[in-house]
């Protein structure tokens, strides 16, 4: 993936971002899918490998897996109608406070508009229609440490909402501003404060600012020849402190960790003070790990400012590889072996047969030449069952070489053919764009979305089908006219389970509230995981859209124990966005 | 995929058609042998994994927790586990089935030539065969024939092959199994064994339900099993055994299947083949030995006129939408999957799963309107109830509920309060005798009254109950039908109070009782003959036991029955005020909404 160049910090107008995104969608302006003048499909803009190219075969998988037609279009409102964004509910007391203490402040509709929402389906849908709800009264641009100490300080004073905002990928209801909250709401955003503080080579650490974006972070180390080797799949977007907040994952955890493994040092403002530990030690035993308060706190506690991250040497080498497995259980089966073996490579992820297929047909992505094909069907490969796993390797390269070679044993003993290297990285690249391909279901009637768990490896196959199978039930019993898509695919191997990815989308068309009907089932499909084994989220969060399981989550005690740590750091409730508790 | 199977139209062959359809009229006009021969293309599961019945063995062998049972079995009777193992081959080798297309074609061929002679019409519901149809595609699927005659099994594979229907494995007693050649032609047209009783076997009861639920688990064939464990010799349905009900929910529970589908079937005879030996056997003559030789002598059965039969293929019952909301399968979240031992029970759900099977059986027959029926108050229970399907027995008093009508202007008003109390005693006492659903009671009450109201033979208010003048003879007519249940339970405990020493045995009981009544009757004090049925019996029995007026004392290896008299005798005192004016009112009511809750 080519990321842009963006300009470094200091030179950064407070709105930039916002300028080159789009205000109701995925991503950037530049990039989105269209069907053109022929009915192609193309993706514009020059950001990705992707960008330019015409993918013929889209249309038909298209219209033939929704029952959708490109005469039949459904546009998103071309541009915001400032005049739906309610006044804002200014505290003027604050608004002074602020303004003498030198922070930038702002109270443009835009502004406000763009930091109310996260990339849920009803989020997204509501803008594209141009319905907007409670949005934030005002925002606030810290670019330090102290501005947030001084911001937090004079919203105590005079009891204002604060909501803190980092990427705005949140797939959780975080960002949406609770209805019944009466205070003027503040969303803080840490967009300036995105500077790599310091990097120790000696230590391997980086300390850098929580507002950086995944990207920018990324970029500026590997120019110093490391990385952090984080890469959630919202890299592009997503923050440093949104990592934090929500316990994010990415796909080498593998190699490098979750967020949880990579942190050293967090600092977090508070309206008690500042929380942090007194030293950079690896590890401590100084009863609980307060990091894990503030690790998934999603933003009810207060601001992430400063974090210390582990960083690596860039690899010497990667490697992407493929495999293709004769059915998804052969899959789970050789990706369980792997976790046994522990050896999975930086990263393995398993699609379905769905997925295949929609690889397979619209990108051509699996480009399966003919003598592989042919040997696949010879060895009694059915394509209405093939399944395909992706790999990443990174490394220096004997190691790398050695590494594949133990993983492609494994994955023959399960009935795997590698399948080239092309096929995987395409599979990645796909990562990048499959998000942006949901704006263009929208421009046609229909609607999707993902959604994750983690589970046992016992329970991962029955998880699986119980839950595509509830999906679609589910979307026949609410009067959806064709069949959903409803497929899954596993992206993280663990010692004792496994992370899986449900994608669902169906065409609307016929439903007269096709938000309400998607998020009932949701809802039931959210029900089947927990029934089946599966965790209330593996690293979305909870937000406010999963909160309602959170006491069968952790047990009543449980809750009851984040809901005291809130009652000390904020018996205001300065921190109002109501996730989590 | 999934999704399409699920949005795919019903089956192109099939039309719908109402009501019955007699399939041995086109047997009469073509070839027999064509017809076992002909091409058998069933139905299948969409999520079938093909496997042949030799894998299923290795399967079950294999499997997760009969390899924790039988470490657990080793570990605590000392044999090495590899004996265990073995034990655990033999038991899976005697109870597998070993279902061949071509026996199967043998007995079409044969029963063809059976039924003809036997039956006048063989009568199926064609659109319970479509739903059928439908059910097998989706999920697995278990189907609870009625158990009167050693025919219904016969005739289930039958009628499946014939609608070109995955053919079922069959539960059955291992009994069969001592017939010569005829338990082995069983076994390969997809019967497999259990013992009848291996309550404290641990290893045995791991076996047996690997090998159900890993036939489940991978579609292998429909499940099909007798609710009702034994034939029913007095034709009422009997209460279910729920061991095997446990069993085949279990996969869903677990998360191991999406859903099962039980799919009730009720068979109904109009004259049963083994009427004669039923009767007997309720006298107290011992049911013969399966056997073959037994079997061939039965052969005279075959010069008789049996009437028409039955089958009615009721409505799937899904175990997702009937527990739903009251199963948290999350429960079994923090326990390995290997392990049943730990798990919550769902007997409940197993009975409620019955209540809603016979319950549509009751639908379907009042629907059919069986013609020629009456409760012939009069004669002998034992034959009367002989003659009719058990489940036409039940239907027969409901249209006689609704047809009754009465111009006396009698007004009685009861307590409510009253009236629940006695319901609660009834129901009680009754609970072996009928199928009720523990911990229903008031819920079944207030459906009684509902249904009563509706009748305009009662009128509700928060505190009494009003009977109408025309209502009264229905009361009468309902609380009469349940006369001889009463009645029969008062011979019993009055034969407890009256009759019993100290050194009774639980073997002694029945014959003792059995003389007992037959004394009344010939002195002419009792009029119910019912009183003679061994089941009402040790039905009444079991009741007692249970309500504390007798317990079970082991002396050496006998079991003797000790008597509480004085909780006897007021147990007789509330059954035997029915007979008191003053409480008749009452009791006539509760009893009507007894009879009407079950």
């Amino acid at each position: 993936v080519c990321f842009e160049s963006s300009p470094t910090a200091g030179a950064r107008s407070l709105s930039l971002r916002q300028e080159i995104m789009k205000w109701n969608g995925w991503g950037y302006s530049d990039s989105r899918f269209l069907f053109n003048k022929k009915g192609q499909a193309e993706f514009t803009g020059k950001r990705y490998r992707l960008s330019g190219l015409i993918l013929p075969s889209l249309k038909d998988w298209f219209e033939g897996t929704f029952g959708a037609n490109l005469q039949h279009r459904s546009p998103a409102t071309p541009s915001l109608n400032l005049s739906a964004v309610a006044p804002p509910n200014l505290n003027q007391p604050f608004v002074e406070d602020l303004k003498a203490a030198g922070l930038a402040v702002s109270h443009d509709p835009e502004d406000r508009v763009f930091r109310a929402h996260g990339h849920c389906l009803h989020e997204v849908f509501a803008l594209r229609e141009g319905r907007i709800g409670r949005v934030p009264d005002m925002v606030v641009w810290p670019s330090c440490h102290s501005d947030v100490e001084k911001i937090v300080e004079l919203a105590c004073k005079h009891n204002v909402c604060l909501i803190p905002y980092g990427g705005g990928t949140s797939v959780s209801s975080a960002l949406e501003c609770p209805r019944e909250e009466t205070r003027s709401i503040v969303s803080l955003d840490t967009s300036q404060m995105s500077r790599i503080l310091w990097i120790d080579e000696k230590n391997l650490t980086a300390h850098v600012e929580a507002g950086i974006i995944g990207q920018d972070l990324e970029r500026q180390l590997n120019e110093r020849g490391y990385c952090t080797g984080h890469e959630p799949d919202s890299m592009e977007f997503s923050s440093l402190g949104g990592w934090v907040a929500t316990r994010a994952s990415g796909m080498k955890k593998n190699i490098y960790g979750n967020i949880e493994d990579l942190v050293v040092h967090i600092k977090m403002v508070t309206p008690r003070g500042v929380i942090e530990k007194s030293c950079l030690g690896p590890r401590m035993s100084t009863g609980p790990d307060i990091h894990h308060f503030i690790l998934g706190s999603e933003g009810t506690l207060g601001v992430v400012t400063e974090v210390t991250l582990k960083i690596r040497p860039i690899p010497e080498y990667q490697k992407y590889g493929s495999v293709v497995f004769p059915n998804f259980q052969q899959g789970v089966a050789c990706l369980r072996e792997v976790a046994r073996q522990r050896c999975a490579p930086a990263s393995i992820r398993l699609m379905d047969n769905e997925q295949f297929q929609f690889g397979e047909f619209c990108f051509s992505l699996i480009l399966l030449n003919f003598f592989l094909l042919k040997n696949f069907c010879f060895k009694g490969f059915d394509p209405q069952h093939l399944c395909v796993a992706t790999l990443l390797f990174e490394g220096d390269r004997g190691k790398v070489l050695q590494h594949e070679k133990q993983v492609y044993d494994i994955a023959a003993k399960f009935g795997g053919l590698a399948a080239g290297e092309d096929n995987g990285q395409r599979g990645y690249m796909l990562t990048f764009v499959i998000a942006y391909l949901r704006d263009l279901g929208m421009d046609y009637y229909v609607i999707g979305e993902s959604f994750e768990t983690s589970v046992p490896w016992d329970r991962v196959l029955d998880l699986c089908r119980n839950v595509k199978e509830r999906i679609v039930r589910e979307c026949k019993e609410r009067g959806v006219q064709c069949p959903p898509l409803s497929t899954s695919r596993v992206t993280q191997t663990y010692d004792a389970g496994a992370c899986v990815y449900f994608y669902f989308a169906f065409n609307y068309r016929g439903l007269s509230d096709p938000v309400h009907v998607y998020e009932q089932v949701e809802h039931a499909a959210r029900e089947e995981i927990l029934a089946n084994g599966g965790s209330l989220s593996h690293h979305h969060g909870v937000g406010k859209l999963r909160k309602e399981w959170m006491k069968e989550s952790v047990s009543g005690v449980g809750l009851g124990m984040l809901k005291s740590v809130k009652e000390y750091v904020d018996p205001q409730n300065i921190f109002g966005n109501r996730n989590l508790l | 995929m999934a999704s399409r199977a699920l949005y795919s139209p019903r089956h192109p062959m099939l039309k719908k058609r109402d009501g019955f359809e007699d399939i041995l009229e086109e047997r009469r006009r073509s070839s027999d042998l064509r017809y076992a021969l002909r091409c058998y293309t069933p139905t299948l599961y969409k999520g079938l994994v093909p496997c042949k019945a030799s894998m299923l063995k290795s399967i079950v062998l294999q499997s997760d927790h009969l390899q924790y049972v039988i470490k657990q079995v080793s570990s605590e009777s000392g044999d090495r586990t590899e004996c265990v193992a073995e034990e655990a081959s033999l038991i899976l080798d005697e109870m597998a089935h070993r279902l061949q297309l071509s026996t199967v074609r043998f007995f079409a061929f044969m029963l063809n030539k059976a039924f003809k002679r036997l039956f006048r019409s063989v009568c199926v519901n064609e659109e319970g065969i479509q739903r059928l149809q439908q059910a097998v595609q989706e999920h697995p699927v278990v189907l609870l024939p009625s158990h009167r005659s050693y025919m219904d099994f016969l005739m289930m594979s039958y009628l499946l092959y014939m609608y070109d229907l995955p053919l079922p494995v069959i539960a059955a007693g291992m009994d069969f199994m001592s017939m010569k050649f005829v338990g082995e032609m069983l076994r390969m047209s997809g019967a497999f064994f259990i013992r009848r009783s291996f309550g404290g076997d641990k290893l045995y009861w791991a076996v047996f339900s690997e090998y159900v639920k890993t036939m489940l688990r991978n579609g292998y064939a429909p499940i099909e099993f007798f609710l009702e464990g034994t034939r029913s010799r007095t034709c009422k349905s009997l209460t279910p055994k729920t061991g095997l009900l446990n069993i085949v929910m279990e996969p869903f529970f677990k998360g191991e299947l999406f859903d099962v589908n039980l799919v009730p079937v009720s068979i109904s005879y109009e004259r049963i083949l083994e009427e004669s030996l039923y009767a007997r056997e309720l006298l107290g003559i011992p049911k013969p030995k399966e056997s073959t030789s037994g079997l061939l002598k039965a052969r005279r059965v075959l010069s008789e006129d049996y009437g028409s039969m039955y089958v009615y293929f009721g409505h799937p019952v899904s175990v997702r939408s009937l527990t739903e909301g009251k199963i948290t399968r999350s429960q079994y979240n923090l326990l390995p999957r290997y392990d049943t031992c730990n798990q919550p029970r769902s007997e409940c759900f197993a009975l409620k799963a019955y209540i809603i099977h016979t319950k549509h059986l009751n639908v379907f027959l009042s629907q059919q309107g069986f013609k020629g029926f009456c409760f012939p108050f009069g004669e002998p229970c034992l034959s009367s109830s002989r003659t009719l399907g058990g489940q036409a027995w039940r239907s027969a008093r409901r249209q006689f509920f609704s047809g009754l009508v009465d111009f006396t202007n009698h007004k009685a008003i009861c307590v409510l309060d009253d009236v629940y109390n006695c319901f609660n005693f009834l129901r009680n006492m009754f609970s072996n005798e009928f199928i009720l659903c523990p911990g229903d009671s008031v819920q079944d009450f207030e459906e009684a009254c509902y249904l009563l109201m509706k009748r305009g033979v009662l009128q509700v208010s928060e505190h009494e109950i009003v009977m109408s003048a025309s209502g009264h003879s229905t009361l009468a007519f309902l609380s009469s039908v349940l006369d001889p249940f009463l009645q029969g339970y008062q011979v019993v405990s009055r034969y407890l109070c009256e009759e019993t020493n100290e050194n009774l045995t639980e073997k002694e009981f029945i014959p003792a009782v059995r003389n007992f009544a037959l004394k009344l009757i010939l002195a002419g004090r009792l009029k119910c003959y019912e009183a003679l049925s061994s089941d009402l019996q040790k039905n009444a029995l079991a009741a007692f036991l249970r309500l504390k007026g007798v317990r079970k004392v082991k002396v050496g290896d006998q079991v003797t029955l000790k008597v509480n008299k004085i909780a006897v005798n007021s147990l007789e005192d509330t059954l035997g005020k029915s007979d008191v004016i003053s409480y008749q009112n009452s009791w006539c009511s509760s009893m009507a909404m007894f009879e009407i809750a079950i």
